[in-house]
């Protein structure tokens, strides 16, 4: 028996397999600056009002984060893959308007307007991704175009069609009570009334955080986001992956349209306008990159988490509402530069 | 793979559990709500007012310092909130239900998208007063009574009083495209003015945009002798852009503030419909003390009119102190 070899530098083992301490570990993870802000803002609002914690405090947190959510999900996974979209806030109304006309004005049953104006958003996200493949003009100046487009077709059509710049009336069209017990209807649990929009902002943030991260075409994302010429080089389909995230986008737009057209039962022309820039905020504030290729779809919802419980918490605290947008600036500027300084971190950790 | 499965098969099935604890939200005509809920009547009394106005809105403005004023002599704490998106608008009133506030002022500007979080507020036993817009839906919700201008009227009043002055060609100038209530103060306009009417949709957002598309229509068309503003910005670019064309018309509009005082004065605008909105947050804070304190209601089941109120010439040296003060 002989002595046995020294081991090999037991105490530095080699980088690339070595397991990184948890702190480290998390670091990493694009949507836990937000989950520090949202745990931030929670433990504020929870000590400083008294309704915040109530069931009825936080249905209606809830309720405000829930179709801001379901937006700030699509628009991040779009921001992922290296796009934007500015005609998001739009297309909530225009979904819900193209519903609401065809419902009330044609007499078509809810659920098949509901499907006509799916394929409307589904025809205007692949046209959006069409032509900035085409074209390899910025999205920011297609999409601004889509944006502007679809507002004077909502007013212009709107007008045209029901004379006045709403369509309402929706309660009494067929199909209504199935299709609002779908996308409008209230769960009670413990005696609070729920929206089912939070159901509907859980589900679809879990399943596009499963798309990402767990499938084949989750990395296509990353990989167009980060680099669409090495991304093709190793074979994604860089062209297929983009539309389909416009087209994930205007889905995103789609259902929450329908949610607000069928609890709110009317669409107001002007509806939306200007809520595609919360959304980017959103997606920001839970760790997306402006640049693209790094994100989370998590994050997002969590960033919207945030911004909903700091809109209803305000009010809780009975502040001055005039300053209200003072405070919501400062509060977003604040998870930007958490987030900020812990990405700086975790590209630390990861070198 | 395998844990992703069951994973979503977990979410699937809170979901279906979830959703099996559902209820749809009512379709047509619900019943009347439930009168039995007993309001929360004790302590000092606490009223939410929500409007639709955006903030930093001069017109709402002054309802905020009626109410903030009848809060301050009646002892009332009033707060004051508002989104001009219908849906946010919901929330605002929900989170007030939340707080178990003991009255509600809400300006319904998109009657049926409030319709629930109203309702739900009238359920909760809070007492409701509707203000300035929804005067048709107010009594069916279960508000209290509504107190506003009624939009038609007011519009037939500006339109009659046009007419009166020798107007023959209309130009009614819409500036918030989704508002109901500017559309029916142009087709009242239209019904009192008679002669031949058409309406303009400007951006009250972008002021050099409202005074050039004022100025390219009445340029288009020089037989236009009248442009009716539906609010005192869009009226001071009106007259700015009708001066750099020389045309013939001249302005009359809706809603004061110390420009329009100005203009009327100098004889550039030729009067102002005042709906009075300083009695739209003043008047419900009085109205939901009364019911608090002596269960009065105050209507009799009809709107309370605040308006409207033509200022001509000869009423501005009465008035311009309290533009200036921004109760009027």
């Amino acid at each position: 028996m002989s002595t046995p070899a020294p081991p090999l530098t037991p105490a530095e083992p080699d980088e690339r397999i070595a397991k990184p301490r948890l702190a480290d570990r998390l670091i990493v993870r694009p949507e836990i600056g937000a989950l520090l802000g949202a745990a931030v803002v929670f433990l504020f609002f929870s000590v400083s009002t008294e309704q915040f914690l109530t069931g009825d405090g936080v249905a209606t947190w809830l309720d405000d984060a829930s179709t801001l959510g379901i937006m700030a999900v699509g628009v991040a996974m779009l921001m992922i893959g290296g796009e934007f979209d500015l005609s998001t806030g739009v297309m909530t109304a225009s979904t819900a308007l193209v519903t609401a006309t065809l419902a009330t004005q044609a007499g078509w049953n809810v659920w098949l307007a509901l499907l006509a104006s799916l394929a409307f958003a589904m025809l205007v996200g692949a046209f959006n991704g069409w032509l900035v493949m085409r074209t390899g003009l910025h999205s920011f100046i297609i999409t601004l175009g889509t944006f502007l487009a679809l507002q004077g077709l909502n007013l212009g059509v709107t007008n045209l069609v029901t004379g006045t710049v709403q369509v309402s009336g929706m309660r009494s069209t067929d199909g209504y009570e199935s299709a609002g017990f779908v996308f409008a209807s209230t769960m009670n649990i413990g005696g609070t009334e729920f929206q089912v929009s939070i159901l509907w902002w859980i589900c679809f943030a879990a399943a596009a955080a499963l798309l990402l991260v767990r499938t084949r075409f989750g990395n296509w994302i990353f990989a167009v986001g980060g680099s669409p010429v090495s991304a093709r080089a190793v074979g994604v389909p860089v062209i297929r992956t983009k539309i389909s995230l416009f087209m994930l986008t205007a889905f995103a737009g789609w259902l929450v349209g329908s949610i607000n057209v069928l609890r709110f039962a009317s669409v107001q022309a002007n509806q939306g306008i200007g809520l595609e820039l919360q959304f980017i905020v959103a997606a920001v504030v839970g760790g997306c990159l402006l640049t693209g290729g790094f994100g989370s779809a998590i994050g997002a919802a969590i960033g919207a988490l945030i911004f909903g419980m700091a809109r209803q918490g305000i009010v809780f605290a009975r502040w001055d509402s005039d300053w209200f947008m003072l405070f919501l600036g400062a509060l977003l500027l604040a998870a930007v530069l958490v987030n900020n300084t812990l990405r700086r971190r975790a590209e630390r950790v990861r070198r | 793979m395998r844990s992703c499965r069951w994973r979503a098969a977990g979410l699937l099935a809170t979901g279906a559990l979830l959703l099996s604890a559902c209820t749809g939200p009512k379709a047509a005509e619900p019943g009347a709500p439930d009168a039995g809920a007993a309001p929360v009547l004790d302590g000092p009394l606490r009223v939410a007012v929500i409007s639709h106005g955006t903030a930093g809105d001069a017109f709402w403005n002054v309802v905020k310092n009626g109410a903030e004023e009848a809060g301050r002599q009646l002892d009332v704490q009033v707060e004051y909130q508002s989104d001009g998106d219908p849906g946010r608008q919901a929330k605002l009133i929900d989170n007030a239900v939340a707080q178990r506030v003991g009255g509600l002022v809400v300006s319904m500007a998109n009657p049926q998208a409030l319709r629930p979080s109203v309702e739900n507020a009238v359920r909760a036993g809070i007492p409701v007063i509707t203000i300035n817009s929804g005067e048709q839906q107010s009594a069916e919700y279960g508000a209290l009574t509504h107190v506003g201008q009624n939009e038609s009227l007011a519009g037939e009043r500006a339109g009659e009083r046009l007419a009166e002055l020798g107007k023959t060609k209309l130009l009614c100038v819409i500036h918030e495209a989704g508002n109901v209530g500017q559309a029916q103060r142009c087709s009242g306009a239209e019904k009192g003015f008679a002669g031949s009417t058409s309406t303009l949709q400007v951006d009250i957002n972008n002021p050099a945009d409202v005074q050039a598309r004022i100025r390219g229509a009445v340029q288009a068309d020089g037989s236009i002798d009248a442009v009716l503003a539906l609010n005192s910005q869009v009226a001071a670019n009106a007259v700015g852009g009708i001066e750099q064309v020389g045309s013939p018309a001249e302005v009359a509009t809706f809603d004061l503030n110390s420009d329009v005082v100005a203009a009327i004065r100098a004889g550039d605008v030729l009067f102002a419909v005042d709906q009075q909105q300083y009695e739209q947050g003043y008047l419900p804070v009085v109205f939901l003390k009364l019911y608090h304190d002596n269960a009065n209601v105050v209507g009799g089941g009809k709107p309370v009119l605040t308006g409207p109120d033509l200022v001509e010439k000869g009423d501005i040296a009465r008035i311009a102190d309290y533009v200036e003060r921004g109760t009027r």
